[in-house]
């Protein structure tokens, strides 16, 4: 709250009634924001930029089985790069934040729309909200878990499907397979979707709806040239979350994949476990530069911050 | 806000199919879960998976009997007490902050980004960066300095985020009346533009609170030697298989919904006094 204390001297107060205060220091407007996001900027500067600033200096450094040394070499990088198992495990990730990347745009999209305008009621809608918020805040590992008892050879799924004699034996490939990654992902993030897209639907005028319609647009003509567009900050925002979310994650592969398929960070946490930092380094510097690249492609086809912050 | 309808007329056709569309993704939401919150009541001589073999609270009774389970009581105040001391940590500068973008200012651009790219950089690698920086430093990583920082770089832009959609609902117009009206800046904050983003501000509370409480990826590299509940969950994961894991995901989400359920008693006691205030 620093700073707030200042704000009043930017705007015009009558003075009459400010006579018996010591003159307040006139501050720019800018200089208040400044102080208003200081803290931000401080936590984030040491928390975030600097180590990474760390990591990347150390992808370059030495190390042997006692430890790293400071030095200048792209061997990291070098042996990371000319490995196959590197190619093979980006393929892999990017196979998987695709799939799930179009199964939560469908999903969220859809969702989204459904809330924003077809439910009339306002407490039904946030009901809805609600319903559809409150597991994102609980635990992860939890819900990943939760999928185990359910997808499993004996699990609920299975026995549900054959009571009812649509299968006459149990479904093996539920559990521990590509399935089970992408339905728990599914699981996991089709909120971060939802949400932002929610957002964007919410601030498009109505007007523009019944005009569209009056106008003699079809319903999937108004989709297509007039609420996609007005939206696409929410999709953009909410691709951005579950792209980086699936291309980040080490826990749910490694638990649902029964060990058939790598993760980019789960092959890098193995390094850091034997303590092999540089070359860890080295693959975490790949991965950041990677998922840069991505964020940064979806935020020139929007521009995500003139539409937040306005 | 408003539907694509108006009252009375009849509903299309899509209502119903997103309708539809939209109750089984609940189904899929809630299903699996209900079905560990289930098993974890299953009778002492049943197994990890249907059928249950009566009901019992013995899985719950593992949790705090001395033995294998034994970090689990200590672990769940410690990421109690982390998550209360994030979430006020994540309040305080991140509506400061929010009020601070309402203005533009230079570098607003470049602090924006880096609240964007400490959200969507992998969680384990802002773990690792920060535990190298206190390596060099010679610094013991501990759930109070390393952790705390930690979770922050993933709460901090998310309430950032958060404060954009509260203060971008604020009438400006309520503050300018305030001073006109003689306020002080300090008045006019805690008078007038607190009171009005409360509820956002409690959302904001509840969701540093949660994301937390339930944090790994950050926290398992910056952690040092005591573990949160969530570390010790996975830690179990590998190493047990008994329905108590299921209990302890039962009790943990039971937390998280308590929590949830009273923030939102209370923006709702809030919005609703408010009503009637402007009925009166």
């Amino acid at each position: 709250m620093i700073g707030r204390g200042t704000v009043a001297s930017v705007q015009t107060i009558p003075a009459a009634r400010n006579r018996w205060k010591l003159p307040s220091l006139r501050l720019q407007p800018w200089l208040v924001s400044w102080m208003q996001v200081a803290p931000l900027a401080l936590i984030l500067v040491v928390l975030f930029a600097l180590p990474t600033v760390l990591f990347l200096a150390v992808s370059f450094f030495d190390y042997d089985r006692t430890g790293i040394y400071p030095a200048f070499m792209l061997d990291n990088y070098q042996e990371l790069l000319t490995t196959p198992a590197t190619l093979r495990v980006y393929l892999s990730s990017l196979k998987f934040a695709s799939i799930v990347w179009a199964i939560t745009l469908f999903l969220g999209f859809n969702i989204a729309y459904f809330l924003v305008f077809h439910v009339r009621s306002a407490t039904l809608r946030i009901v809805f909200f609600l319903l559809c918020a409150i597991p994102f805040w609980t635990s992860g590992i939890i819900r990943t878990i939760a999928w185990i008892p359910f997808l499993g050879r004996n699990g609920a799924f299975n026995q549900l499907l054959m009571d009812s004699h649509i299968t006459s034996k149990p479904l093996e490939f539920l559990l521990f397979s590509d399935f089970a990654v992408i339905i728990t992902y599914v699981h996991l993030f089709t909120l971060l979707m939802i949400g932002p897209i929610a957002n964007s639907l919410s601030k498009i005028d109505p007007a523009l709806l019944e005009a569209a319609r009056d106008s003699g647009a079809s319903r999937w003509q108004t989709m297509v040239n007039v609420v996609i567009p007005l939206s696409k900050t929410g999709i953009a925002l909410g691709s951005i979350l579950v792209f980086t979310q699936v291309m980040g994650d080490y826990f749910v592969v490694k638990q649902m994949s029964g060990g058939q398929s790598a993760s980019i960070v789960s092959a890098l946490s193995t390094e850091i476990q034997a303590m092999q930092y540089p070359p860890a380094a080295a693959n975490a510097m790949i991965l950041v530069i990677f998922v840069a690249i991505l964020v940064a492609g979806m935020m020139r086809v929007v521009d995500v911050r003139k539409e937040l912050v306005k | 806000m408003a539907s694509v309808t108006r009252k009375g007329e009849k509903r299309p056709w899509t209502t119903y199919a997103l309708g539809s569309l939209f109750g089984l993704f609940l189904v899929f939401l809630y299903g699996p879960m209900a079905v560990i919150y289930v098993l974890s009541f299953q009778g002492p001589e049943g197994g990890v998976t249907f059928p249950m073999v009566g009901t019992s609270l013995t899985w719950f009774r593992d949790i705090v009997k001395p033995g294998q389970m034994a970090n689990i009581p200590v672990s769940f105040s410690r990421s109690l007490e982390l998550a209360v001391l994030v979430s006020c940590i994540t309040v305080a500068v991140s509506v400061a902050a929010g009020l601070g973008f309402r203005r533009k200012f230079p570098g607003s651009g470049a602090l924006f980004y880096l609240a964007i790219a400490s959200l969507v950089m992998p969680s384990l690698l802002v773990g690792f960066g920060i535990g190298l920086g206190f390596q060099f430093l010679g610094w013991q990583t501990n759930l109070f300095t390393s952790a705390l920082g930690a979770q922050l770089t993933w709460t901090l832009p998310f309430g950032l985020l958060a404060m954009f959609a509260v203060v971008n609902r604020f009438n400006r117009s309520w503050e300018e009346a305030a001073s006109d009206l003689g306020a002080t800046a300090w008045q006019r904050l805690v008078h007038v533009t607190l009171p009005i983003l409360l509820p956002g501000i409690l959302g904001v509370a509840m969701g540093a609170f949660t994301l937390s409480y339930d944090e790994y990826a950050r926290t398992t590299l910056t952690i040092g030697t005591k573990n949160t509940l969530p570390l010790e969950i996975y830690a179990l994961i590998s190493s047990s298989s008994s329905p108590t894991l299921f209990a302890i995901g039962t009790i943990t989400t039971a937390v998280s919904f308590a929590v949830i359920g009273v923030t939102l008693l209370l923006v709702f006691r809030m919005q609703r006094r408010r009503g009637l205030m402007k009925a009166a």
